[in-house]
């Protein structure tokens, strides 16, 4: 069991509001992943469930109970820090037991629960060595294993791929998605890569300077985000925005179009632009257009063998279908 | 190629220090050596000539010998035992956020910047007489009579002054030992149930380990040969005579410079044995 709610949940740094009100609520044995640029409140908002900061004012509840002034290690919850935060003079054995020996469980018990996990995990091997023999994947396992033998209500992840390089992140992706299907435990996941977000979430929490933006389903961010920094936060390459005349021809103060909803042809589309730097990635190629009267750039997504050059002149043509049209506030309209 | 060559270069550039280095310590180390077999009387004779093993006899059958090696144990090891527990509370303390942390921090510190033979005579005139001292004006708040510290308490009043000097060496030490401890590391403790006294045995106290090795270390090497402390209070009386006291008294009081040489080896010897016994206890901390 692992739902969560909060409450008009409000926390200052003396003078500072870094968290505004906010509702939010996570159901039982969902994977919610909370996104947003650095500095937005992420982990804060995460500490502040794992109640290693207090709330300024507000209420959280877990599994029904106000959980509001309990200490941390009674909320039942788990937390896998970004550094993390292995004991450094303790082998992977002791380092994983931790939690069970804290809560002075029966030492059989604590023997299973230890071999279990490291099974999980992959970590059989390494059960006798202390922290610093091991590879980053490795000590990120460990931090894994010692949330997972305590059997938490959830899982509180902040940013746990960002010290691992790309490939070791793709694969410890899976992992954590393969973990939470066979768990079936709620997982709050915090991280400010959105193709993290996309891939593992259930539901996605976009934050922004303490507010929650816009919560959904990945795919329902992506199809319908609710202003403008959704739309320019999630999918990747970034949303193109285009304002003025060009917009004004939509009903709309800016529009937002994604690159992979845009033709490009040489010789004929809506609009003319000429192709500045290109990026081939193999399989698609991003083109950088310049059009007149924008200093951005527009990203295309074209084939992945195109004959298309520095300097061209390119016509483009939204699908219509996938225009996003934004008011003067920011927020979109249908 | 080059990282040899560099080598050889290091190795010489260094040379010339690790040559001061060697005479600094060979030429009094070989003077005391020669010295210790000599029966020499600066002011009854001068070089009396060779005697053997005579002064080394006669160093360890004195009746002073054996009690001078156990006070000097004693206040070697009660001023360690002092000084790091108390300097493990007060690092803990002056850790936490505290308004006018700054100040603070400095009047801990200060103790350590007060020459010893100043604070053996504050402590001695301020505090412990038994006539105008605080402690005797505080027992005699409380109708005691005022306690005789240096005669009746001689040895501990000694541990005493030594451990306020020493106190905030291991408080300083301790206290940037403990802030660079991850505090990630201890709120994970925190929400893997450990309770407070479990945080401070289970993740700050292994943290610890390294910094009161060296702690104590250090302060071994100089505790063994305190001296101010005794000599401005005591006068290595009341049982407070240590070696290197001891040793002090044959070569100055009763002029006995072979003796008092043969005493310094002596020294030289219980100084190798604690430091081998220390490290047997407490080296291994290091290798981590
Ligand atoms: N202990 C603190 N005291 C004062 N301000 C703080 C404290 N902790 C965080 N803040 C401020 O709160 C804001 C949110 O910080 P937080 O660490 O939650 O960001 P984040 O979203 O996790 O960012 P990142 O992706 O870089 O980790 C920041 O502006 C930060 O400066
Ligand atoms: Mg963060």
């Amino acid at each position: 069991m692992g739902h969560i709610v909060l409450e008009k949940v409000k926390k200052k740094f003396g003078d500072v509001t870094v968290i505004p009100p906010l509702d939010l609520e996570v159901e039982d044995g969902e994977f919610v992943v909370f996104v947003g640029p650095s500095g937005c409140g992420k982990s804060t908002l995460l500490r502040l469930i794992a109640g290693l900061e207090d709330v300024s004012s507000g209420v959280i509840r877990i599994n029904g109970q106000d959980a509001t002034s309990v200490p941390p290690a009674k909320r039942g919850l788990a937390m896998v820090f970004q550094s993390y935060a292995l004991y450094p003079h303790m082998t992977v054995r002791k380092n994983i037991s931790f939690p069970l020996r804290m809560a002075k469980m029966d030492k059989a018990e604590q023997e299973r629960r230890v071999e279990q996990a490291a099974a999980v995990l992959n970590l059989t091997d390494y059960l006798d060595r202390r922290p610093g023999q091991l590879s980053g994947g490795q000590r990120q396992r460990v931090a894994i294993g010692r949330a997972i033998v305590r059997e938490p209500a959830a899982f509180l992840f902040d940013e746990p791929l960002s010290n691992l390089d790309a490939a070791l992140r793709v694969g410890m992706r899976l992992e954590i998605s393969g973990l939470h299907k066979r768990l079936e435990t709620t997982m709050i996941y915090v991280t400010h890569d959105q193709v993290e977000a996309m891939t593992m979430a259930d539901k996605i929490v976009v934050l922004h300077d303490g507010k929650i933006e816009q919560v959904g389903s990945p795919l329902e961010l992506y199809r319908a985000p609710c202003n403008l920094f959704v739309a320019g936060f999630i999918g990747s390459p970034k949303m193109n925005f285009i304002d003025g005349e060009k917009a004004e021809e939509f009903n709309a103060h800016t529009i937002g179009i994604r690159s992979e909803h845009l033709v490009p042809s040489p010789t004929e589309g809506l609009w003319k632009g000429q192709v500045g730097l290109s990026e081939h990635l193999g399989s698609d190629t991003f083109l950088h257009v310049h059009m007149e009267k924008h200093a951005e750039p527009i990203t295309v997504r074209s084939g992945g063998e195109v004959d298309i050059h520095h300097g061209d002149t390119i016509y483009l043509t939204p699908d219509k279908g996938h225009i996003y049209r934004f008011d003067d506030h920011g927020l979109r309209v249908d | 190629m080059a990282t040899l060559d560099s080598r050889t270069i290091s190795r010489m550039m260094m040379a010339p220090a690790v040559f001061l280095l060697l005479v600094w310590m060979l030429v009094p180390l070989t003077m005391t050596f020669y010295f210790s077999f000599k029966k020499f009387l600066p002011l009854r004779g001068g070089d009396l000539g060779w005697v053997g093993f005579e002064n080394y006899i006669r160093f360890v059958t004195s009746s002073s010998f054996w009690p001078s090696v156990q006070a000097t144990l004693a206040i070697v090891g009660g001023v360690l035992l002092i000084t790091v527990f108390f300097a493990i509370l007060l690092a803990l303390l002056l850790d936490q956020p505290m308004w006018g942390q700054g100040i603070v921090r400095i009047l801990v510190i200060a103790p350590f910047f007060v020459m010893p033979t100043v604070s053996a005579l504050v402590w001695k005139n301020m505090f412990m007489d038994p006539v105008n001292g605080l402690f005797a004006h505080l027992w005699k708040f409380f109708g005691l009579a005022p306690f005789e510290w240096l005669s009746q308490a001689s040895l501990l009043s000694v541990t005493m002054i030594v451990s306020w000097q020493w106190l905030p060496f291991a408080t300083l030490i301790l206290l940037t030992a403990i802030q660079s401890l991850d505090r990630e590391q201890l709120e994970a403790a925190e929400i893997d149930g450990a309770s407070t006294l479990a945080r401070f045995y289970h993740i700050i106290l292994p943290h610890l380990g390294q910094a009161i090795t060296i702690v104590i270390l250090i302060q071994t090497i100089f505790l063994l040969s305190i001296f101010a402390e005794i000599f401005v209070t005591t006068q290595g009386s009341f049982g407070t005579k240590t070696l290197t006291y001891l040793i002090f008294q044959r070569v100055l009081e009763s002029q006995n410079v072979g003796l008092g040489s043969a005493g310094g080896v002596y020294a030289i010897i219980l100084a190798n044995i604690v430091a081998i016994f220390l490290m047997r206890i407490v080296g291994k901390n290091l290798d981590k």
